[in-house]
């Protein structure tokens, strides 16, 4: 809704829904009416990291999930990995590797589902322009009940894979430093070898609504938010994806490696973050690049554009279509996360499946303990991108130092660019802010599956809002929700 | 020649001997009292008053009050569970309890009486108090903020380990467990075999890097609500 006056305009408009977590857009418009600049705001404090200092090292795996009720596993894993470091424990036994995989890929099955059916569908299946009240998850159950169900029993399948092997469906313990502290019983291997069929052929189809959409609006999506971009992640040595382990890899926009197989403990010898006074968010950028243009994508579009190939077969087969619509190179179409996210819910599932007939998840070698270090860091793909946990503590075994850089915070400066990108496509210089064009905005945010809460490492809930700058700065409009 | 004495508790008669703490006799018959500072083996302290019964009409510990003849004892009463409720609301408020990250978690007595009661958030505003952690220790950690000065580790660390590591220092809100040297526990005799570290009720007192071992489901108190175990050996008649 939009009232306009002979100077200015007032923007009476709901705030970003359907974002996990919380956050503000800005929009600044110069004295034409055009848009000068964009930007996603985070209102939170960064207390997690400080909070945790002083705290005895083991307990992180099970606190630093609590940054985050959406990807809490991706946390815990993340932490367990980084504290493994601190005992010396980072060659777990496969039986170990095994579990935290498993419940990894449950995770990113569960968080990837919720996400494309429960957040992003009613997006594709009903049109940008579609009115709020009918472009909802209650519609999607309404009018294509069989997709609403998948989306609900997909997600229930990923959670059970967590309860299984961290004791919870969220904020569960398995992991330990240098291990885990429980393997898969037959009795839940089986359970959860009853619905697996059914969860790879709806992971068939999912690929196959994301693909069949990103194609036919393919001239839509080349420019929608879209821009040319580093992209960045963990690859395994032979340049496979893999979502739980190995080294670094960046490439520039056309594909181009910037480093490779980069050792998780040298992070820092390769990035760098840099902080804005405007947001709470940091920025981190690569560092032979430098702040300007050092920024870089995470997240399955980054994935698929940085692996040499996927070592699953049906995920291989899907990720050699992804990739041929850009003739093989890095595909940066923000509108193509969503057909990569269901590639990589294929992959997970085709994952699950193998892990579930390894006999190595009944063993009883849980943990390895070696020598101890004051400095740990771990680095996995979590749903929304790369995510690094490190950590250093004293000799009393307390934490002195925290950092962590989560997926959201990488896919800042993204984000920032698809929203600047939509918002002069799409709203500058209109005579009317219309519904459609501002959820545009939302569409381009929401492509990245952004989770605020924990790029803000916030510890309460925040309100989103949308505010309209005139070239004077004066605020036109502000509107906020609360979550 | 031991002599049998005969009580009721909420109406039901039970057996008991002489000397027996109120507590004890419930204990054998199969009654559970809801206890936090009482711990069988250790002497009777008095301190948490979570056991409070009503003994012949007037409140007392069952923890300290011996049975006498006759004795009429109600336990499970309005009133006096909802004078327990308060008692555990006081306790998380007073410290820094983050059950959910807490490696006592679900081996936690303080947790299980919550459970029991049916506690999931306290009614009282939140202390904040500032509190510290003792790390210093090579195998044992002290946690203060989630101390609950049920003086279990005292008594245990005196009675059975012989070695007087822990007392209490200070008064009022100040009141804490110290350790016997100038300020840190690696400076005392305490050692990880010692007996006092199973006697904390809660995640105070800790051998260092044995957390989250035990799977959740198989914790202490994930099946059976703390009590349980007394409940169902207990001789009722
Ligand atoms: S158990 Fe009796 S006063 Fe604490």
């Amino acid at each position: 809704m939009v009232a306009t006056t002979n100077k200015t305009r007032r923007v009476v408009i709901e705030p970003v829904t359907r974002v996990e977590g919380h956050g503000k857009v800005t929009i600044l418009l110069d004295e034409d009416n055009k848009v000068q600049q964009a930007r996603l705001h985070i209102v939170e404090f960064r207390g997690f990291e400080r909070f945790i200092q002083g705290r005895p090292f083991w307990e992180m795996p099970v606190a630093v999930q609590r940054l985050c009720g959406i990807c809490p596993v991706s946390h815990h894993l993340c932490a367990a990995k980084a504290v493994d470091w601190l005992v010396g424990g980072e060659q777990l036994t496969p039986t170990a590797e095994k579990i935290r995989r498993l419940m990894h890929y449950g995770q990113m099955f569960q968080s990837h589902s919720l996400h494309f059916f429960h957040l992003c569908s009613p997006d594709l299946l009903f049109g940008f322009d579609a009115d709020p009240s009918i472009r909802n998850i209650l519609s999607v159950a309404a009018k294509f009940p069989e997709l609403g169900k998948q989306g609900i029993l997909m997600r229930k399948y990923g959670q059970e894979i967590i309860q299984a092997t961290a004791g919870k469906k969220i904020h569960g313990t398995g992991a330990i430093p240098g291990g885990v502290n429980k393997n898969l019983s037959l009795a839940e291997r089986d359970a959860l070898l009853k619905d697996l069929d059914q969860m790879i052929e709806w992971s068939r189809g999912a690929v196959k609504i994301a693909k069949d959409y990103t194609v036919e609006h393919l001239e839509m999506a080349k420019t929608f938010g879209s821009f040319d971009s580093n992209h960045l992640s963990i690859i395994r040595a032979d340049g496979a994806m893999d979502l739980y382990h190995g080294g670094l890899r960046a490439i520039d926009k056309d594909g181009n490696n910037i480093f490779d197989h980069v050792d998780n403990q040298n992070y820092l010898d390769y990035l760098a973050e840099e902080v804005r006074d405007w947001s709470y968010m940091k920025f981190p950028f690569i560092k032979s690049i430098g702040p300007e243009d050092g920024w870089y994508r995470v997240g399955p579009l980054a994935r698929l554009n940085t692996c040499d190939f996927i070592d699953t077969p049906e995920a291989e087969a899907a990720r050699q279509e992804f990739m041929a619509v850009t003739d093989n190179k890095p595909n940066n179409l923000t509108l193509a996360y969503h057909w990569a996210r269901m590639i990589e819910v294929l992959h997970s599932i085709e994952k699950i499946d193998q892990l579930l007939h390894d006999s190595d998840l009944q063993g009883t070698d849980l943990v390895v303990r070696g020598e101890r270090r004051q400095e740990g860091i771990g680095i996995l793909e979590a749903p929304r991108g790369t995510l690094f946990h490190h950590y250093r503590i004293d000799e009393n075994d307390q934490v002195t130092m925290c950092n962590l850089i989560v997926s959201t915070t990488s896919n800042n400066e993204p984000m920032n660019r698809a929203v600047q990108r939509v918002a002069e496509e799409y709203i500058s210089e209109q005579m009317e802010i219309t519904e459609g064009m501002l959820n545009r905005v939302e569409v381009a945010i929401r492509a990245y599956d952004p989770c605020l809460s924990c790029a803000t490492h916030a510890m309460g809930k925040m309100p989103l809002e949308i505010t309209l700058v005139d070239a004077e700065g004066k605020v036109l409009d502000k509107r906020s929700k609360s979550a | 020649m031991s002599q049998t004495i005969t009580l009721k508790i909420d109406g039901v008669e039970i057996k008991a001997q002489p000397g027996q703490k109120v507590i004890e006799a419930a204990d054998a018959a199969g009654v559970y009292i809801p206890r936090l500072c009482h711990k069988p083996g250790l002497e009777p302290f008095g301190s948490c008053r979570l056991c409070t019964v009503l003994a012949n009409g007037r409140p007392c510990s069952a923890c300290t009050t011996p049975v006498v003849e006759g004795m009429v004892v109600e336990n499970e009463t309005e009133s006096l569970q909802n004078f327990r409720k308060q008692i555990i609301e006081m306790l998380f408020v007073e410290g820094n309890h983050f059950c959910m990250f807490c490696e006592k978690s679900g081996n936690c007595e303080l947790q299980a009486v919550a459970y029991r009661f049916g506690i999931t958030a306290p009614t009282f505003p939140y202390q904040w108090p500032h509190r510290e952690v003792d790390a210093s220790h090579p195998d044992i950690l002290i946690d203060h903020n989630r101390c609950i000065l049920c003086g279990r580790c005292v008594r245990t660390s005196r009675d059975l380990d012989g070695k007087h590591v822990f007392d209490f220092v200070g008064r009022g809100c100040e009141k804490k467990i110290g350790v016997n040297a100038d300020s840190r526990l690696a400076d005392t005799n305490a050692d990880i075999s010692d007996q006092a570290l199973d006697a904390c009720p809660v995640g105070a007192l800790l051998r260092k890097q044995t957390a989250y071992q035990t799977p959740i489901g198989q914790r202490l108190y994930d099946l059976e609500p703390i009590g349980s175990e007394i409940e169902s050996t207990g001789n009722t008649n």
